[in-house]
């Protein structure tokens, strides 16, 4: 017994070293960034539970926009866009193909920048979201019931479609400026005549409000600044819109110094109601235009593409008093406004200082007729009298402002790598935490609206470096979640991103999960080639065209088996999934068919087109592993040679039962 | 170490004792059942009469009139050929079996609980799994059907015979 006390001694001791270790490496990791166990929790979701915000992060160059749970960091899904996506088949499938059209033909990629979910006094409510397409400026609505684009317009007049795509606070309008100032209308004029003769477009789409369909209702046609980012304004700036510029120079060559030179560039306050009462007035000028409306229908499944012929334009002289440039200093790249509507807030991105302005005083300012100047007829107000405060961060280039709902601002420094947080109307920077590395923009569920959700903030990041295992030059994009509910900001969490994220929307998960589409209604189908009724499944021929009228369910094609197809036919096959269970896709391929496969969603169709080249026998099957007998979900689609006088034929279980 | 070893001996003994007994019960139940299982199973699910069991899930009790509503089986014969036709065939058996004559073998109450939680009825209804096994482990697709819904092809099966 004495030996057993002894170990028990021993035993204890080391226990008490091996503790006493633990907790010096756990101080010495702290103190390098990493977590400790109570942090983990704040981001750890349990198996089986679920996350309480939605993030829709922009893809960028992927052209896509992806979904996440915050705080858990994990993607739900890829929501295809502007890119074509083998996945689902959308811009492959005939029903989608229409969606990237545009006055240039198809085009199978974008460059998406910036979400925005719908407003309604100023608050999310969540029924769509709104993308931009940067390279061949469009603008793209996505329903949040079913996370599919519904419409995407093309903006005529318009290139580097970048400060867009932000909503006024009741949705009435969607709103894209161009980012690069182009002759308008295009026309072949020397380069070097840039100045004066380029022109910056602000496009205001209307949205209407049961469907969310768009509609350019007018294009504001500005001096030949480069109009970067802008927001709404909301509560008693309602009304307005605030864009901000750099190479007010109208430099065309070597703008990293040529449109660095004025100390100052402008933000530019727009009244809309006053533009849009001009134009309810009868104001404006018709001018031909060439740019395409694409529509994607939820009761045929099928997108239709509209090239429309003129645009409503607006000089901005023939509105007097609804358009004012507000000096800002330094190239000014984020234009934020926060939740009251007061302040307008301008990061300019060479300055140390973010810049902010007071709606109040443009107001009075605008109403004393105070201006410093004009540029190309628009009053330009002075610095001093619209300029409210400056916060002095002692950060280096700063980008994007969100706001929580206690009256604080973050702001992003992309030189320095660091989110600050300040309060405003006292200017005082109250916190600062590094990001990893180099971030653009930062996300605060609800912080481009009146009632931000003042928990999470989401630090999207330009540069990942040592962030993760390496995987080659290239690597995803990475980001920080921090939690900002308490005075100081904390560092929770570290994850990948899909393409690369710029601006991102985020909310409640109430305000989704419960509109979230289940199944398509098979009795709603209106598709033009869809079968409800098994037995309507067929082929049909006309000319060397053959229409494949094809239904799926666990875990067979009707047909299955088709003859008297022959080389040198277009073969499209149009599937309906009978499926009405939530979750249960199918898929289908053909050998040899030059696309992609299909998705098809519980109660949907889809089509896609097959030119068989080669005589023989070929098989097509299910790509979604749909069932215990998925392996079984297959069938063949025997070719004939062109000169054949085989006839058309197609079965399903042959004899089987009989 | 004397000490300890005879209480945990005597507690073993005591341990195996109960175990021989439960074993004894286990066995002789494992034997009764095996012994249903191979009497019900000479007979094939689908052509087993089950008409006593009312399955699993939501329906509890149907009372069917005397006149068969002709309304009801218009919209049920629609519903059933859009939402069950690609397995199930009147004139045969395919991926499922024909609902011909089901109305014989079956009590309303199983038809309804079958078309509304197949998944439920597979887990826990012995005659819904033995369909399943019967008919190639092709697990029956819940077509999220209302009550009324499934209600109305009832009443098309009662036009069935």
């Amino acid at each position: 017994m004495n030996k057993l006390k002894i170990k028990i001694a021993i035993f204890t001791a080391a226990g008490l070293l091996l503790a006493g270790c633990g907790g010096e490496i756990n101080k010495g990791k702290k103190s390098n960034g990493a977590l400790s166990a109570n942090v983990a929790e704040k981001v750890y979701i349990a198996p089986g539970e679920q996350d309480d915000y939605y993030a829709f992060l922009s893809g960028g160059y992927s052209g896509n926009l992806t979904v996440y749970g915050l705080p858990s960091g994990r993607m739900f899904k890829e929501i295809p866009v502007f890119s074509q996506f083998p996945t689902s088949g959308y811009g492959y499938s005939e029903e989608t193909q229409p969606m990237l059209n545009t006055s240039f033909g198809f085009i199978p990629w974008d460059d998406l920048h910036h979400p925005d979910i719908s407003q309604t006094k100023g608050e999310l409510d969540g029924r769509w979201i709104f993308v931009n397409g940067n390279n061949t400026p469009r603008i793209a609505r996505v329903s949040l019931s079913t996370f599919e684009t519904e419409e995407i317009i093309e903006i005529p007049n318009s290139a580097g479609n970048h400060s867009s795509s932000f909503i006024t606070e009741n949705t009435e309008y969607v709103v894209a400026g161009t980012r690069f100032a182009v002759p308008v209308p295009q026309r072949d004029i020397p380069i070097s005549d840039y100045k004066g003769n380029f022109k910056g477009a602000l496009t205001f789409i209307s949205v209407e409000p049961e469907h969310g369909h768009l509609d350019i209702k007018f294009q504001l046609i500005m001096p030949g600044f480069n109009y970067d980012l802008s927001r709404p304004g909301r509560n008693k700036s309602h009304g307005w819109f605030f864009f901000s510029t750099y190479n007010t120079e109208e430099a065309n060559t070597l703008l990293e110094v040529n449109a660095s030179q004025n100390d100052k560039d402008f933000i530019a306050a727009v009244n809309w109601k006053k533009i849009e009462e001009y134009v309810n007035n009868g104001g404006g000028e018709m001018v031909t235009a060439s740019y395409a409306h694409n529509v994607y229908d939820e009761s045929t499944h099928t997108a239709t593409s509209t090239l429309k012929k003129e645009v409503l334009t607006v000089d901005p002289t023939m509105v007097p008093g609804a358009i004012y440039l507000l000096p800002t200093p330094k190239s000014p790249h984020g234009c934020d406004v926060d939740p009251s509507g007061q302040y307008i807030i301008g990061s300019g991105k060479l300055s140390a200082d973010i810049t902010v302005h007071s709606f109040d005083k443009m107001i009075a300012a605008i109403e004393a007729e105070k201006f410093a100047g004009e540029a190309y007829g628009i009053p330009i107000l002075a610095f001093e009298d619209v300029m409210e405060g400056t916060v002095k961060s002692g950060g280096l280039g700063p980008l994007h402002t969100e706001f929580d709902n206690n009256g604080n601002a973050y702001t992003t420094f992309f030189i320095s790598s660091e989110v600050v947080k300040w309060k405003l109307g006292t200017w005082e920077v109250v916190d600062r935490q590094p990001t990893f590395y180099s971030v653009g923009h930062l996300m605060i569920p609800g912080g481009n609206s009146r009632k931000p959700y003042g928990k999470y903030l989401v630090a999207m990041n330009k540069i990942t470096k040592d962030r993760y295992l390496p995987t080659g030059p290239e690597m995803e994009h990475s980001a920080q979640i921090y939690d900002i509910s308490g005075e100081k900001m904390e560092l929770l969490y570290d994850f990948p991103t899909h393409g690369e994220p710029h601006y991102a929307a985020g909310c409640s998960a109430d305000l989704l999960r419960d509109n979230s589409k289940k199944i398509y209604r098979l009795d709603a189908n209106k598709h033009p080639y869809a079968v409800t009724n098994p037995a309507d499944a067929r082929v049909e021929r006309d000319g060397n065209v053959v229409h494949i009228y094809m239904a799926t369910i666990r875990s067979h094609f009707t047909p299955d088996n088709i003859e008297g197809v022959k080389v040198g036919d277009k073969v499209y096959f149009h599937v309906t999934n009978h499926e009405q269970d939530f979750d249960v896709p199918h898929g289908i391929s053909m050998i040899g068919a030059q696309t992609s496969e299909l998705l098809i969603m519980p109660g949907q169709t889809k089509s896609f087109l097959w030119e068989p080249k080669r005589v023989g026998v070929w098989p097509f099957y299910c790509t979604d592993f749909c069932s215990a007998l998925h392996q079984e979900m297959q069938g063949y689609v025997r070719v004939s040679p062109a000169s054949s006088d085989i006839e058309l034929s197609w079965t399903v279980g042959g004899d089987l039962g009989e | 170490m004397k000490r300890f070893t005879i209480p945990v001996l005597l507690v073993s003994l005591v341990l195996f004792a109960c175990e021989s007994d439960y074993q004894k019960a286990t066995k002789e139940r494992v034997a009764q059942k095996k012994a249903e299982v191979e009497e019900e199973s000479k007979v094939p699910a689908s052509e087993r009469i089950t008409l006593d069991n009312k399955g699993v899930g939501p329906i509890k009790n149907i009372e069917l009139s005397a006149q068969i509503d002709e309304e009801m089986v218009k919209r049920g014969m629609e519903l059933f050929k859009t939402n069950c036709s690609a397995c199930h065939k009147v004139d045969k058996r395919f991926i499922g079996p024909s609902p011909k004559g089901i109305m014989k073998r079956r009590s309303p109450e199983w038809i309804m609980n079958m078309i509304l939680d197949p998944q439920l009825m597979v887990e826990q209804d012995r005659c819904a799994k033995d369909l399943l096994v019967e008919f190639n482990g092709a697990a029956m697709a819940n077509q999220n059907m209302t009550e009324e819904q499934a209600r109305d092809i009832l009443e098309y099966f009662r036009t069935l015979e």
